[in-house]
C-alpha cells in the first residue's frame, strides 16, 4: 500500500453523475436566461423587419421603423416629457428616500416596520389602482385648490416621485444595513461631529446604494405606463402612454424601434453607472 | 496628560446589569486590560471610556478632566476597533489623516505626521492604497497608526489580536506593546484571551457578570486568585470542592483528606492546585489511578483519579530512562503536591442584580 495510490475513478475525474448533474444545471441556467431575454431579442429583431405586420421568415430587412419613430412628434414630445418627469421625480424622491431609510434603519422611532411597508406600497399596489386613485384625487384637489394638477409638470412629476421612494428605500436600506458602523464610531473617536462624520463617512459609504436607487429609479419613472396614463393629458404625454395611443391605430414594428431605442438607452445607463459602482455587489 | 479614572461606573439596560460599578485608575504609560468571557461587560465598558455608550452611573475622568457626559469626538482617546473600522474610500495616508484634519492640523504638518506614524508602523511604502488591497495585519497597523498619530490621551484598544492568525498573533502583540512603552501611551484594552493579556498587560482586570473580581499584575492573578473563576479563567487550575478542616487539611466532598497551604484566608470554597505544582509517580500503593497520558513534545499531560474527583498534572516530559514514561492508563500512582501549592480560595458569585 503506498500513500500515493488512487483510486481510478479519482484519477479519471468525477463520476457520469456529476458530470450529468453539471449538464443538467447548465442547461437550466441556459433556458431561464432564454427566457429572460427572448422577449428582448424579438423586440430588437422585429424592429428590422421590413413588414407591416409581423412574420415569419422576415420579407426582408430594413432601417425605415426607426425613421418613422423620428418622424412621429408625440414620440419626440413624449420622450423629453418622460426625461423631464424622470429626472426631476428622482432628484426629489431619492434624497427623501435615502432621509426615509435613514430613518427607518437609525432612528428610534415607533411603528418602524409598519412605515416601512408604507414606504414600499407603491411598488405593491398595481400601478393602474394607484394611477386611477391618483386621478380622482387630483380632480378633488384641482376643485378645492382651483388650479390645474392633472397634465401639469408638477402633477407628474409628484405622482412619480411615488415610483422612486419605494426604490430608493428599499436599496437604501439594504445600504445601511451592511454598513460596519464601527467605521463611524471611529470617525467620531478622531474628533469628527456627527455632521461631519456623516457627510464624510457615511455618506460616501452609502454612494453606491444610492446611485443605484438613483438610477432604478429613473429607469422605473421612465418607463412607467400604468401610473400615468390616466393623469396625462393633449401636450403633455409621456413616452409609454404615447407609443400605447400609437398601438391603437398602427401595429407596424415602429414601436418595436422605440422600444429597441430605449433598451440601448437603459443598457448605455446601467454600463455607465457600472462603471463608477459595481452593481452587482449593490441589487 | 493620559490618566484614566473609571469611578462606579455602571451601566443598566432595563433588568439587567452589564457593568456593575467598576472602579479603575490607569496611571500614564500604564497598559490595562480587561479580561473576561463574552458577555462580561468588558466591552460596555471601553465603550464607554470611548463615548459611544452612556453610563447609568459614575463618573469617567481622562486627564483630570471629567468626561462622563461628553460625546466621542471631544474625549480625545484613540481607539483600535475590532474591525479596525477603516474608512473604505480613503487611502491608507487619508485615513491615518482624519484625526489631524479634525484637529486642524495645517496640511505640510499632517503629512508630516502622516508620514511619521507610517513609518512607525513600518507602512510608509502602502500609503497610497485602499484598505481592502492591505492583508488584515497591515489593515491593523493602518488602524494604529490612525489612532496613535493625533497623540490621545487615552488610548483604547478592543481585542487588538482577534483577527489576526495565530502566527501573527504574537508577534504584532508584542509590536504594540513596545509602541505603547515607547510612546508612553496610557492604553485600557480588552481582551477574551489570557494568553494576550498576560503577555501585554501592566495590570489586569478580570471581569464576570460585569463586576470586577481582581485587579493585579499576571502573577497576582495566577498565583493568587480571588476566586475560582480567576483560578480557572487565568491559566488551568484543579477545583476539587469540599470543606477546610483545620489549618492545613481540606476535606473532600468523598471524604478524602488533602494537605493545603494554612495562610490562605477563605474558610469554605475550593481547592486550587496549578496542573504543574502535581508530582506523579507510579507506585503500587499509590490512593490515585492515571485515566490516561497525553505526550505533547516538551510537555506529558497526566489525567488523574484521586479519591473520586478528575485532576490533570502537567510535567515537562520526563527524561526516556524515567519510569514515568513507562506509565500507562489504569496504573496506581501517587499524586503528591507541596502543601503551598494547594490554596482554598472562594467560590465565585453568580450573576448581580
Amino acid at each position: 500500500m503506498s500513500a500515493a495510490s488512487l483510486s481510478p475513478a479519482a484519477a479519471a475525474g468525477p463520476g457520469p453523475s456529476v458530470r450529468l448533474g453539471r449538464l443538467a444545471f447548465l442547461a437550466v441556467v441556459i433556458l431561464a436566461y432564454a427566457i429572460v431575454f427572448a422577449p428582448i431579442v424579438m423586440v430588437i429583431v422585429t424592429s428590422f423587419f421590413d413588414q407591416e405586420i409581423v412574420g415569419f421568415p422576415p420579407d426582408g430587412l430594413t432601417l425605415r421603423w426607426y425613421v418613422n419613430a423620428w418622424a412621429q412628434r408625440d414620440f419626440a414630445r413624449g420622450f423629453l416629457t418622460s426625461l423631464q418627469i424622470a429626472l426631476a421625480a428622482t432628484a426629489i424622491g431619492v434624497p427623501l428616500g435615502t432621509a426615509a431609510a435613514l430613518a427607518l434603519v437609525r432612528a428610534n422611532i415607533p411603528g418602524r416596520g409598519l412605515i416601512n411597508t408604507f414606504l414600499l406600497a407603491p411598488l405593491a399596489v398595481p400601478a393602474i389602482v394607484a394611477g386611477s386613485a391618483l386621478y380622482m384625487f387630483y380632480l378633488r384637489a384641482e376643485d378645492w385648490l382651483d388650479m390645474d394638477i392633472k397634465a401639469t409638470l408638477g402633477g407628474l412629476v409628484a405622482a412619480n416621485v411615488l415610483i422612486t421612494i419605494p426604490w430608493t428605500v428599499r436599496l437604501v436600506t439594504a445600504s445601511l444595513a451592511g454598513l460596519d458602523r464601527s467605521a463611524e464610531e471611529a470617525a467620531a473617536n478622531l474628533g469628527a461631529r456627527p455632521v461631519t462624520v456623516f457627510r464624510r463617512i457615511t455618506l460616501p459609504m452609502l454612494r453606491p446604494g444610492i446611485v443605484a436607487a438613483a438610477l432604478f429609479s429613473f429607469v422605473a419613472s421612465f418607463e412607467n405606463l400604468e401610473l400615468n396614463l390616466l393623469l396625462v393629458g393633449p401636450g403633455r404625454t409621456t413616452l409609454p402612454v404615447a407609443m400605447l395611443s400609437y398601438l391603437e391605430f398602427r401595429m407596424d414594428p415602429t414601436l418595436a424601434a422605440v422600444a429597441t431605442a430605449q433598451i440601448l438607452m437603459v443598457t448605455i445607463l446601467m454600463l455607465v453607472t457600472d462603471r463608477f459602482v459595481k452593481l452587482s455587489r449593490i441589487v | 496628560m493620559g490618566t484614566l479614572l473609571l469611578d462606579g461606573v455602571t451601566k443598566r439596560y432595563g433588568e439587567a446589569l452589564a457593568v456593575a460599578g467598576v472602579d479603575l485608575d490607569i496611571r500614564q504609560g500604564e497598559l490595562v486590560a480587561l479580561l473576561g468571557p463574552s458577555g462580561c461587560g468588558k466591552t460596555t465598558t471601553l465603550r464607554m471610556v470611548a463615548g459611544f455608550i452612556e453610563p447609568t452611573a459614575g463618573r469617567i475622568v481622562i486627564g483630570g478632566r471629567d468626561v462622563t457626559r461628553q460625546p466621542p469626538h471631544a474625549r480625545d482617546t484613540g481607539m483600535v476597533f475590532q474591525s479596525y473600522a477603516l474608512f473604505p474610500h480613503m487611502s491608507v495616508a487619508d485615513n491615518v489623516g482624519f484625526g489631524l484634519e479634525m484637529r486642524k492640523v495645517g496640511k505640510a504638518e499632517r503629512d508630516r505626521r502622516i508620514a511619521e506614524a507610517l513609518r512607525l508602523v513600518r507602512l510608509d511604502a502602502l500609503a497610497d492604497r485602499l484598505p481592502r488591497q492591505l492583508s488584515g495585519g497591515q489593515q491593523q497597523r493602518v488602524a494604529l497608526a490612525r489612532a496613535l498619530v493625533v497623540s490621545p490621551a487615552v488610548f483604547l484598544l478592543d481585542e487588538p489580536l482577534s483577527n489576526l492568525d495565530a502566527k501573527l498573533r504574537s508577534e504584532v502583540g508584542l509590536e504594540i506593546r513596545e509602541l505603547q512603552k515607547r510612546l508612553g501611551l496610557t492604553t485600557l484594552m480588552v481582551t477574551h484571551d489570557q494568553d494576550e493579556a498576560l503577555a501585554m498587560a501592566d495590570r489586569l482586570v478580570v471581569m464576570e457578570h460585569g463586576r470586577v473580581l481582581q485587579v493585579g499584575s499576571a502573577e497576582d492573578l495566577y498565583e493568587r486568585p480571588a476566586n475560582t473563576f480567576v483560578a480557572g479563567f487565568v491559566g488551568r487550575c484543579n477545583l476539587l470542592d469540599g470543606a477546610r478542616e483545620g489549618a492545613d487539611v481540606f476535606r473532600l466532598a468523598s471524604g478524602a483528606a488533602l494537605p493545603c497551604t494554612p495562610d490562605a484566608t477563605a474558610r469554605t470554597g475550593m481547592l486550587a492546585i496549578r496542573p504543574e505544582r502535581i508530582e506523579v509517580a507510579p507506585d503500587p500503593a499509590g490512593t490515585g489511578r492515571l485515566r490516561a497520558v497525553t505526550y505533547l513534545g516538551a510537555r506529558t499531560e497526566y489525567h488523574l483519579e484521586l479519591a473520586g474527583e478528575a485532576i490533570v498534572a502537567v510535567t515537562s516530559t520526563p527524561l526516556p530512562d524515567d519510569p514515568r514514561r513507562r506509565l500507562a492508563a489504569g496504573d496506581p500512582v501517587r499524586i503528591t503536591w507541596a502543601a503551598d501549592a494547594a490554596r482554598v480560595i472562594p467560590a465565585a458569585e453568580g450573576p448581580a442584580r
